[in-house]
């Protein structure tokens, strides 16, 4: 059997998902003997239009790059969101509560109203195209990854967890961040990094999106524990879910 | 002959975010010769206003995946100075010691995986791994360490957790210290391994000299990547970061959406050839013989140096990483949690150097932590002048050659930079 074709392509976002995959370390020569690299701009300098399998990371935020999208939908059998500005719209969303003109004047003053500096409202790609498999998180986990190329490879469908993150902190036995007083996400986002966030000393962000069904009240129940309240969560939510935090009003 | 060329690179190849190359000559004559780029704007200046100073490291962290250590730091750095967190001096050594893993992480991957395949003339590392196998084997054990140094200190590798301002949200023990400082000693071998292989194949770097104005932190006594004020090869004074802007001197050309720089002259280059030369005096012995051994003298103004350059800051990183471990457990980790501003309304700086060249972020809150304005400078806004000035320079040395020639010596200048692109369009 032929190996599959693999492009590798990036819109707007920090590229650190790519860098988790150059991050697989030793195991990266495994993956070329199941997959054959056609396009990567950020590492190898081979080009194609002819690919089985796009990696996309980043989000959409103007018309041109809405195009090329499309375009690379059309060349793919398969298309992989990686990371949380492919798959959610990530810390990108953040801007959709702006107006552009006062986003263009804020960030580049006297010089705002040249042309190449239009934006419209950032979007993940599943609001543009067809995804067929989402690598969730801010970074993608490379583990995570390893184990999406590892099913398309053979043909088997990727499994995401459908629980929240505070699961896997009780399996790492980390102490909830709730007990220092702060907010945490990881009772609605979707688990699937191993919590590295509380372990490391800080709340979850929910850059991996909100479990399909959060438990309503069993998160009301936390906050009213710990004299929080809905609003402290909806703000943190804004980061990486600025949508459901906060409808973007029109541009 | 007169000679008529069109060069039409969109999208280069084998760096961080999108630049094209474009250059046309009718006759001999040159008519556009252009670093052009192109990248989204990503608008993070505004999307900071209205946060809270708890969550900006989080957020401009995502500025860049490659330096997102760096963005943390500089901007834990300007909350702290703005809002008068002082921290103790564990705090500080623990965070100087984090970034040197993200130097050679970031070194590491430019060196072995971005520039070595123009110094074999393949077209990528996939290449390089039939040919040279025990180079890339060391290549990706150092990039490894680099990585899980980070983890230790920052909690992941890539957008950290552990770093808070006032301190860390996460200790490492001292016994984790013990084992890394064992594993940067292991290293030695490999990082000399890949100097000697940049060595014999640095004849395939173009001998191209531009004199230009070099910028960097400087700090007596010490090649700093974390503390100091800004220094430059053009002029003796030293300048506080809190007055990065009188350096900066953005502006915007109509060829790009990231903002350019230049201050004594038409522009300046950061990095570290930059470091290179204005602290080389003060690199670690072991830095300093592969500088020697590497050919690297300064004041060297060849820009495809800069990739040498890094080689040398690797070894540099890991002998400084050694010794800051021994300081911290000769005084022992002491367990602290972050200490907590009193609100006020205020404005401050940060700077570091990234491993591509000095960063500056700056942020103003109002008296209840909640950012007002906030501006960020970063390396590769810095160097994209000069690049270009490169460009201009370069072309009718080399307009005789062969077009897929030019094509490539321009395309080597570019990664030379190891421009973080998208980072420069934040």
């Amino acid at each position: 059997m032929a190996k599959p074709r693999v492009a590798i392509f990036d819109f707007a976002c920090c590229e650190g998902c790519q860098l988790q995959i150059i991050n697989m370390e030793e195991a990266i020569l495994d993956l070329l003997n199941v997959v054959q690299p056609v396009e990567w701009r950020e590492a190898i300098s081979d080009h194609s239009d002819e690919y089985d399998i796009a990696l996309v990371e980043g989000s959409i935020t103007r018309p041109e790059d809405e195009e090329r999208l499309k375009d690379i939908r059309r060349r793919a059998k398969i298309l992989v969101a990686l990371g949380a500005c492919a798959t959610t719209g990530g810390v990108n969303k953040l801007k959709n509560h702006i107006n552009s003109d006062e986003l263009k004047r804020c960030v580049y003053g006297a010089a705002a109203a040249m042309p190449h500096l239009d934006t419209s409202p950032t979007r993940s790609l599943r609001e543009i195209v067809k995804v067929d498999v989402e690598v969730h998180g801010c970074p993608m986990s490379t583990r995570e990854f390893v184990n999406v190329v590892r099913c398309l490879a053979t043909g088997t469908t990727p499994v995401t967890p459908n629980y929240p993150v505070c699961v896997e902190c009780k399996m790492r036995e980390t102490i909830c961040r709730y007990e220092y007083n702060e907010v945490c996400l990881g009772i609605i986002t979707r688990a699937g990094c191993d919590a590295p966030c509380p372990a490391g000393g800080q709340w979850c962000f929910g850059c991996r999106g909100l479990v399909d069904d959060p438990n309503v009240n069993a998160a009301n129940d936390i906050m009213a524990k710990y004299g929080r309240t809905a609003d402290d969560l909806r703000r943190r939510m804004e980061l990486f879910n600025s949508t459901e935090a906060r409808p973007c009003p029109r541009q | 002959m007169p000679k008529t060329i069109d060069i039409d690179v969109h999208h280069v190849t084998r760096i961080e975010g999108h630049g094209n190359i474009r250059i046309q000559a009718v006759d001999g004559k040159v008519n556009k010769v252009e670093w052009q780029v192109p990248e989204a704007p990503r608008f993070f200046e505004a999307m900071l206003r209205g946060r809270s100073w708890q969550e900006v490291q989080t957020v401009v962290s995502r500025i860049c995946g490659i330096c997102s250590f760096a963005h943390s730091l500089a901007a834990i750095k300007a909350v702290e100075s703005a809002l008068g967190i002082e921290i103790s001096e564990q705090t500080d050594r623990l965070r100087m010691l984090a970034f040197g893993g993200e130097q050679l992480e970031s070194h590491i991957l430019h060196i072995g995986y971005l520039v070595a395949p123009d110094l074999v003339g393949v077209s990528s590392v996939v290449s390089l791994v039939k040919s040279h196998p025990e180079v890339v084997a060391a290549v990706i054990r150092a990039h490894r360490l680099g990585n899980e140094w980070m983890e230790l200190l920052g909690g992941r590798r890539t957008h950290p957790v552990s770093f808070r301002p006032g301190g860390f949200g996460k200790l490492p023990k001292e016994s984790e210290l013990k084992e890394l400082t064992g594993r940067l000693e292991q290293i030695v071998p490999d990082l000399s391994l890949i100097a000697q292989t940049v060595a014999a194949l640095a004849s395939r770097l173009p001998a191209f000299d531009r004199p230009t104005e070099y910028v960097a932190l400087v700090e007596p006594g010490v090649y700093t990547f974390y503390h100091g004020m800004i220094g430059s090869t053009d002029a003796p004074e030293r300048l506080p970061v809190d007055r990065f802007e009188q350096v900066a001197n953005e502006y915007l050309s109509p060829q790009s959406t990231a903002k350019w720089t230049r201050w004594h002259r038409d522009s300046y280059a950061v990095g570290a050839l930059a470091r290179f030369n204005l602290n080389h005096s003060h690199l670690h012995p072991l830095a300093t013989r592969t500088g020697t051994m590497l050919g690297l003298k300064p004041p060297c103004c060849n820009p495809y140096m800069n990739s040498v350059a890094q080689v040398v800051e690797a070894v540099e990183v890991v002998e400084a990483g050694m010794e800051q471990i021994d300081a911290l457990l000769t005084c022992g980790i002491k367990s602290e949690a972050p200490r907590k501003p009193k609100l006020q309304a205020g404005s401050g700086v940060g700077a570091v150097e990234a491993p591509r060249g000095t960063l500056f972020h700056k942020y103003a809150f109002d008296g209840n932590g909640i950012c007002t304005t906030a501006n960020i400078c970063i390396p590769t806004n810095q160097n994209h002048a000069n690049i270009q000035k490169d460009f201009e320079a370069m072309l009718p040395i080399v307009i005789d050659r062969d077009e897929t020639e030019i094509r490539l010596l321009l395309e080597m200048l570019v990664r030379a930079y190891d421009p973080c692109v998208s980072c420069s369009t934040h």
